[in-house]
């Protein structure tokens, strides 16, 4: 890659440790706040965080969460107050965009409205003044690729949505980069087309074997495509991990609450049984919490519970010991096709939701106002780390946004 | 047909009537009636009959090209100072103006709250032979007594250019603010450096600003009469001033209408090739978008 090396980007080399490969991105505290009228506003909060090469990695988060400034400050459209970014070991903080071997997806496209897809797709080839012949050959391979042969005299305005979404892909690989990122590119795509360019991009990015940083507020998304995931929450990483991970067994309540639909109970632990926790409930119910001890639990303390409603049983008499079991009265039926949702509140006063799989030999097991018993079985029951209050400078300003 | 649903589909042709009304009565009929009038002879004291005279036409311009192509190239020059002048402007407003932009816009119309016929007399004061500016500059020796500044044609284009640089600076502003700017984050993303940026991306995509802004500044320029007259001299006399003098002193009809329907013409030719040059389809779509 003949990109233009700045004298920046060539004073840090932090030197891997022999035998490792180096990391595509390498991001070391970096931490970025903006001064607004309301104060300084602390968008990224000292995030460390490592890529490997020919990962699909994702960044998960709600609006504001501060993904998409990680993801401009990696493109160097922002510049972290503090820390380093490295590129394969190379600090490129400082470094302009335009001398930065890393190319973005944007959430809008940003195409070039008064060229033709082919102009487009060939910008940066001909900013790096790579020769005609190459040029036209690269551009052609990548519009296969994307699957827009023969749309190269297009203008943006009329192609669709996806094709456009496409031409942004094709302009942005063509210039081999080291890492692609990617804000959103499928938030304005309906969503039909939002699964196939799912699957598409997965397919484009094990062809090209670039690694690909993701930004989605979409759990979906993340999920389905990603290698690895970091879901962020106020400028903070709260999990890292692969989708199943993550999803299986999440780290915080507010990890749990975002990915997924989650159920939360929360109770006073009667009794320590090595690491597994044992939660106040009435006589002929049981909670049990297994590896509740890292979370933090001990006699005396509340702890927060979380347990998927898929992996809840709805049954009319008690289930055998064995099981995490309490009693409930069924409060709103859901008829979902594939599946039947249950809203069932339980004695304690919480709403737990049960997904019920409509398979051929299941019958109608409750309705609305029946007693029943919900129960799981103890590993399904996940202990969440309590997030730590945010020091006292910083936590109004999450609200401040920074999208 | 029921009433209500004649009603609905008379609605759009009775809202642009008064436009239409207006266009028709001001506009299409005075252009007929100075075309009859290019084509008749007389004098005001016997009356002017309809001889279809096209004679007048040939004679205006035998008598008054040096005035009509002084116009145009004024018109040019100020059109060319203009731009050059007000895309910086504009661009410095849309893209480092942040919170005050639409002060500095006000700025910029500022001036139009005073009448252009003022604003152009004091440039008569400031400028005059012995005037604030040049008495000062010949009591200090910087130019020689017989220096003047008035009745030359820096004078009336620069009156021209400072009049109507608003009509410039507006259009490429508005081309330019609303370029997005992930527009500009892409370009710098594929490698632009700035320049490559403002030439590949930034300039094509003003283009209908400039386009717009050009319009709107060399019609009025070239047919202007009012710089010349307060600012310019015998030798700066603009095809403006000599339609005036047609009309109002000399009291010429005839030769008043067919020397402004020969600056239509002009213009209106000159408009139309200058679209086709720049592909205006082109212009306007982007423009539209």
């Amino acid at each position: 890659m003949d990109v233009v090396k700045t004298p920046q980007q060539a004073a840090v080399t932090v030197e891997p440790p022999p035998g490792e490969p180096v990391p595509a991105i390498e991001l070391v505290k970096i931490a970025k706040t903006f001064s607004s009228r309301r104060g300084i506003v602390t968008a990224v909060d000292a995030i460390d965080l490592v890529i490997g090469e020919g990962e699909f990695f994702s960044l998960l988060g709600p609006s504001g969460c501060g993904k998409t400034t990680t993801l401009r400050m990696i493109g160097g459209f922002e510049e972290p107050t503090e820390g380093q970014i490295l590129l394969y070991g190379d600090d490129v903080v400082g470094v302009p965009p335009n001398h930065r071997d890393v190319n973005m997806v944007f959430q809008s496209y940003a195409l070039f409205p008064h060229m033709s897809v082919f102009e487009n797709v060939a910008f940066g080839l001909r900013r790096k003044a790579v020769s005609k012949a190459e040029t036209k050959a690269r551009v052609g391979d990548m519009l296969d690729l994307v699957q827009l042969d023969g749309k190269s005299d297009r203008r943006p305005r009329e192609l669709s949505g996806g094709q456009q979404q496409r031409v942004a892909l094709a302009r942005a690989l063509v210039n081999r980069p080291r890492a692609l990122l990617l804000d959103e590119p499928l938030a304005a795509l309906d969503l039909k087309l939002r699964q196939a360019m799912q699957l598409e991009l997965k397919r484009i990015q094990r062809e090209v074997g670039i690694t690909f940083v993701f930004v989605t507020h979409d759990q979906n998304e993340a999920l389905t495509m990603s290698d690895r995931l970091v879901v962020m929450n106020a400028g903070r990483i709260e999990q890292l991990g692969s989708p199943r991970e993550v999803y299986e067994h999440p780290r915080t309540r507010f990890v749990a609450g975002f990915i997924g639909t989650s159920n939360l109970i929360t109770g006073r632990v009667r009794a320590m049984d090595g690491s597994t926790a044992l939660l106040e409930a009435a006589a002929d119910e049981c909670l049990v919490v297994p590896e509740a001890a890292s979370a933090g639990a001990g006699v005396g303390r509340d702890l927060d519970v979380t347990v998927r409603p898929e992996k809840i049983v709805i049954s009319e008499d008690r289930p055998g010991s064995g099981r995490c079991a309490i009693r409930g009265r069924v409060a709103e039926v859901v008829y979902l096709g594939t599946s039947t949702q249950y809203a069932v509140a339980t004695a304690g006063g919480t709403e737990l939701s049960v997904f019920v799989q409509n398979a051929s030999d299941a019958d109608d097991i409750a309705g609305r106002g029946a007693d029943v018993w919900l129960s799981w079985r103890p590993d399904h029951s996940l202990a969440l780390v309590t997030t730590q209050p945010a020091p006292a400078e910083s936590r109004s300003d999450l609200s401040g946004g920074n999208q | 047909m029921s009433r209500s649903r004649l009603g609905a589909r008379l609605t759009p042709y009775l809202l642009v009537l008064p436009g239409w009304l207006w266009l028709v009565v001001f506009f299409v009929v005075p252009t007929f009636v100075m075309l009859s009038v290019s084509t008749q002879t007389g004098d005001i004291v016997s009356g002017f009959q309809q001889t279809f005279h096209w004679r007048t036409y040939v004679d205006g311009w035998n008598q008054y090209h040096t005035q009509f192509i002084r116009s145009i190239v004024y018109g040019l020059i100020t059109t060319l100072l203009c731009l050059v002048i007000a895309y910086p402007v504009a661009y410095w407003i849309a893209f480092r103006g942040g919170a005050h932009k639409s002060s500095l816009l006000f700025l910029i119309l500022l001036p139009f709250f005073v009448s252009f016929v003022i604003r152009t007399q004091s440039w008569n004061f400031i400028l005059s032979d012995n005037g604030m500016l040049l008495s000062a500059l010949k009591n200090w020796g910087l130019v020689s007594q017989d220096f003047h500044i008035l009745a030359t044609a820096p004078a009336v284009i620069g009156g021209l250019t400072y009049n109507f640089l608003p009509f410039m600076v507006l259009p490429i502003y508005v081309g330019l603010e609303r370029l997005d700017p992930a527009l500009l984050e892409a370009a710098a993303d594929l490698y632009g450096s700035k320049t490559a940026t403002f030439r590949k991306v930034v300039l094509p995509l003003s283009m209908p600003g400039v386009f717009a802004g050009v319009l709107l500044t060399f019609v009025p320029a070239a047919a202007d009469y009012v710089n010349a007259a307060i600012l310019g001299g015998a030798r700066t006399t603009m095809i403006g001033n000599v339609i005036q003098t047609e009309y109002f002193t000399n009291l010429d009809y005839p030769k008043a209408s067919a020397l402004s329907f020969i600056l239509m013409a002009a213009l209106l030719l000159g408009v139309f090739a200058y679209a086709r040059v720049l592909g205006t389809e082109d212009v306007l779509d982007v423009a539209a978008r």
